[in-house]
């Protein structure tokens, strides 16, 4: 993995300035970029996407953290606003950043960091900000991680993907709702649908031989362990079942400090059950049990090196396996959110639209 | 032949698509290619969870050692060469899944206990695991094994899919590759036959089908009208190394052109394919290779690299290399000109040079434009002013260039050269996973089309082999060229006049 490391700041690769306004701070990148590419032809600017975060001025370093680690994925150029009480005037810093470690005849992929210190006054026309400053024809992407919709809103119209994680929501159809409303106007990657990656690729795995795709038909339960903060992870994984099965979605109802619900099947109806789990320690799902009319379990839980699977036939033979893996972290799903911003996944739109009926 | 009963719903929109659960036979499971690429590879799959759910990995080899020996070797041979550090309980929960097996590839208790093992494998799932032999072994074993497996009812299977892949060289000529392609087929079919070319597995190589199909503007001009004349380079800074017993006997034309260079030509002067289906690239590859005649002598060179400076040091010429014979006559570089004698190509020559210690590392196609029919600028003193030319570079730095004429700042209209730049490592934010994973998901999949063909093989050994044949008939000494050079002066002797090799 290439180790990103400041350009040496006495070079001119740093350059900050107080009460200043985004033309400066366009023109400074630009020179920066110039007398870089001047000092060394070698180094290229990574040209991929711009990434605007928004973010709590007092929370700044634990955002930059989980940008540090989101692995390969780094942002062409990053935006950092941080929103400050009380802040009537812009002050920024611009960093050019350069992948250490390469070989000789390599070229040395450069990127930028801005940050651009923000007032509450400023987020309602924070476009009019951040439009100089992000690269033209690359997608933009826009993250706000503690709230600040108005920021959000006002970011749209320059943005084409809107980056979100539902768990942050403070209840389930709250988080359902904003992400329906984000999808109207961008293309939404919301992290807490990435947690459920790799267990709705195992589910679909382990359906997919031909005797096993015919119980498909025959789901009559579907149990989601979740941790207790990520119940949204486990509805929408509901509605990914939903939309792919052709389910009727039903109302889900808590009950019990669970919650309960029905979907529709071709065949008969599914019992859907979403548990919060305290054991479980990271964002997202601790694991699934899917049963069939025939006799036929499945599930899937955490365990060491990957997931542990177990299948239980009509005849009750039980057979228990590890799906191969290692846990991305949460860095790794930030960078995954990175990633695939620049893609497009035909699944979600129809399990949140799914997800949306059960909670309406 | 697995039979498909009804489609899989949830597959929709995955990026990762369920393959089927798999046991993986290595035969020269101890082999350095097994330790340094396919091992690794394997590990990096199951760290991002693309295994199929249920993986088994057998290891066949001479080596006496036990299923505990051989998880210590493939552990040791994953931390060594793994792209990134492993996750101890990923390669834990892997190792449990191998086993080893040993003995010689013509012992029946190798094969009779490879049943046992895999058929426990079954057996203990409930299901039919998809069987895949990966022959990572010296090439006279290859048609030994498939016969080995034929006689033991290994190369098929009721409810479950058997492929085989063989590694490269695929034939040392072409009565060798027509042999060894009629003793595999007599077992086997064609469609369970996986080629390997780990050229294929390349992103920048595929990215030349998405580079020709997935972009307008090149594929009018990509024709004997617009463009003059085509180079393909793949050229390498460093010697020999160890390889010398294989090397001597192989040469550069056997190294390199003969599967890699022409693999590369073929994707570059293909036709449009209807899909991107196994079948239907690799249609329109061989019938490239069907138009392309082997090249008189006076069109091919050939030159051993002597004593020179690499990397700033001294190095020694191929003959003093360990292991070379004195009189070693083997080519360590050739060039060649050949010509697609199709509708689109006819008349264009296309230059295939590879060598070992020449200038730089360096695998590129440079497609030259012809000239532009009248250039006014010429009467003002413009200099340096030349057709324009696209790059496709595939190392050290993956991308695409084009030469553009622009005008030098000043008062006179002068122009210059100057180059617009793709460079793939800016544009992309994940970095190009190694060719084996991508190969060896591929043959777990079942998916052919980055594999080659049996005709495509024998079309390459068709062009190849009369150049073979008229070399073992001249015994006039090779030109040299030291090393750390451009290669041989010899070299331009191929080039239709006004034509030159471009620097490497």
């Amino acid at each position: 993995m290439p180790k990103v490391v400041p350009e040496v700041p006495d070079e001119g690769a740093v350059w900050s300035e107080q009460d200043t306004s985004p033309g400066a701070i366009e023109e400074a990148l630009r020179r920066l970029l110039q007398q870089q590419h001047a000092r060394d032809h070698a180094h290229a600017p990574a040209r991929v996407l711009n990434l605007v975060v928004v973010v709590d001025r007092e929370w700044r370093g634990e955002i930059m953290n989980r940008l540090e680690q989101v692995g390969r994925y780094h942002a062409s150029r990053t935006i950092l606003c941080t929103v400050e009480r009380g802040r009537t005037t812009l002050d920024a810093r611009v960093v050019l950043t350069i992948e250490d470690e390469r070989q000789p005849g390599d070229i040395a992929l450069t990127r930028e960091r801005v940050i651009v210190e923000v007032g509450e006054k400023h987020l309602d026309k924070l476009d009019t900000i951040v439009d100089p400053l992000v690269v033209t024809d690359l997608p933009t992407v826009v993250w706000s991680p503690h709230g600040h919709p108005e920021a959000v809103d006002a970011l749209l119209h320059l943005s084409q993907v809107v980056l979100i994680d539902s768990v942050n929501e403070p209840d389930l159809a709250s988080a359902v709702r904003r992400a329906e409303e984000l999808a109207a106007g961008a293309y939404v990657v919301d992290l807490a649908w990435l947690r459920t990656t790799p267990w709705r690729e195992r589910v679909a795995a382990t359906f997919d031989p031909p005797r096993w795709r015919r119980e498909l038909g025959r789901i009559d339960t579907v149990k989601v362990r979740h941790r207790p903060d990520s119940g949204v992870a486990g509805v929408l994984f509901f509605g990914w079942l939903s939309s792919r099965l052709d389910w009727g979605p039903g109302s889900l109802m808590a009950a019990n400090g669970s919650i309960r619900g029905r979907a529709s099947g071709r065949r008969q109806d599914v019992t859907l059950t979403l548990e919060p789990d305290p054991n479980q320690a990271v964002p997202g799902l601790a694991g699934i049990e899917i049963g069939t009319a025939s006799g036929v379990s499945i599930s899937l839980d955490r365990g060491p090196g990957g997931l542990s699977a177990r299948r239980r036939d009509p005849k009750g033979r039980e057979l228990r396996w590890t799906i191969l893996g290692a846990s991305r972290g949460e860095g790794g799903i930030l960078g995954e959110g990175i990633r695939q911003a620049l893609l497009r996944d035909p699944a979600y739109r129809g399990a949140l639209d799914c997800a949306e009926a059960m909670l309406r | 032949m697995a039979v498909v009963h009804e489609e899989n719903p949830l597959v929709e929109g995955l990026e990762r698509q369920p393959v089927h659960p798999t046991t993986l036979v290595i035969f020269g499971g101890t082999g350095d290619l097994a330790q340094r690429k396919l091992l690794p590879a394997i590990y990096n799959l199951a760290h991002e969870g693309a295994l199929p759910e249920g993986f088994n990995l057998i290891g066949v080899s001479r080596s006496e050692m036990s299923d505990d020996e051989y998880r210590a070797v493939a552990r040791e041979s994953i931390k060594t060469h793994s792209r990134r550090a492993p996750d101890e309980q990923v390669l834990e929960k892997l190792l449990e899944r191998v086993r080893y097996i040993a003995g010689t590839f013509d012992a029946d208790s190798v094969f009779e206990r490879l049943e046992q093992e895999i058929g426990q494998f079954d057996e203990e799932a409930g299901i039919a695991f998809n069987r895949i032999f990966y022959l990572s072994t010296a090439p006279n074993f290859f048609a030994l094994i498939v016969k080995k497996l034929g006689e033991r009812g290994l190369h098929k299977h009721p409810e479950a899919d058997v492929r085989v892949v063989i590694e490269k060289p695929f034939g040392t000529r072409l009565t060798e590759a027509l042999e060894l392609n009629r003793q595999v087929l007599s077992v086997l079919r064609e469609s369970q036959i996986f080629r390997i070319d780990h050229y294929l597995g390349k992103e920048t190589v595929q990215n030349m089908l998405a580079f020709r199909f997935a972009n307008g503007m090149f594929e009018p001009i990509w024709n004997r009208n617009f463009i003059d004349y085509v180079q393909i380079t793949a050229a390498e800074d460093i010697g020999i190394g160890r390889r010398a017993g294989y090397y001597d006997s192989a040469g550069a034309l056997r190294d390199l052109v003969q599967n890699h260079m022409l693999q590369l030509l073929s994707l570059l002067c293909m036709e449009p394919p209807v899909t991107f289906d196994a079948d239907e690239v690799r249609d329109e590859k061989v019938k490239v290779l069907h138009a392309v005649e082997p090249p008189p002598p006076d069109a091919v060179v050939r030159a051993r690299y002597t004593a020179g400076m690499a990397e700033g040091k001294e190095a020694v010429g191929y003959r003093e290399e360990e292991g070379v014979p004195e009189d070693s006559s083997t080519e360590t570089y050739v060039a060649l000109r050949l010509e697609v004698d199709n509708w689109r190509w006819a008349g264009v020559p296309i230059y295939l040079r590879t060598g070992k210690r020449l200038a730089r590392k360096v695998t590129e196609i440079a497609v030259s434009l012809k000239p532009v029919p009248h250039l006014a600028f010429e009467a003002q003193g413009s200099v340096g002013v030349q057709p324009n030319q696209i790059i496709l570079a595939m190392q050290p730095n993956e991308g695409v260039s084009i030469s553009l004429g622009a005008k030098i700042p000043g008062t006179r209209m002068r122009i210059r050269p100057v180059n617009m730049e793709f460079l793939y490592g800016t544009s992309f934010l994940s970095q190009s996973p190694e060719a084996y994973e991508r190969l060896i998901l591929d043959a777990m999949r079942g998916d052919a089309t980055l594999f080659t063909r049996n005709d495509e093989v024998e079309a390459q050994w068709r062009i190849i082999d009369p150049i073979l044949e008229a070399w073992e008939k001249d015994d006039r000494p090779l030109p040299t060229y030291p090393a750390g050079s451009q290669g041989p002066e010899e070299a331009a002797s191929i080039l239709a006049p006004g034509q030159h090799w471009r620097a490497i």
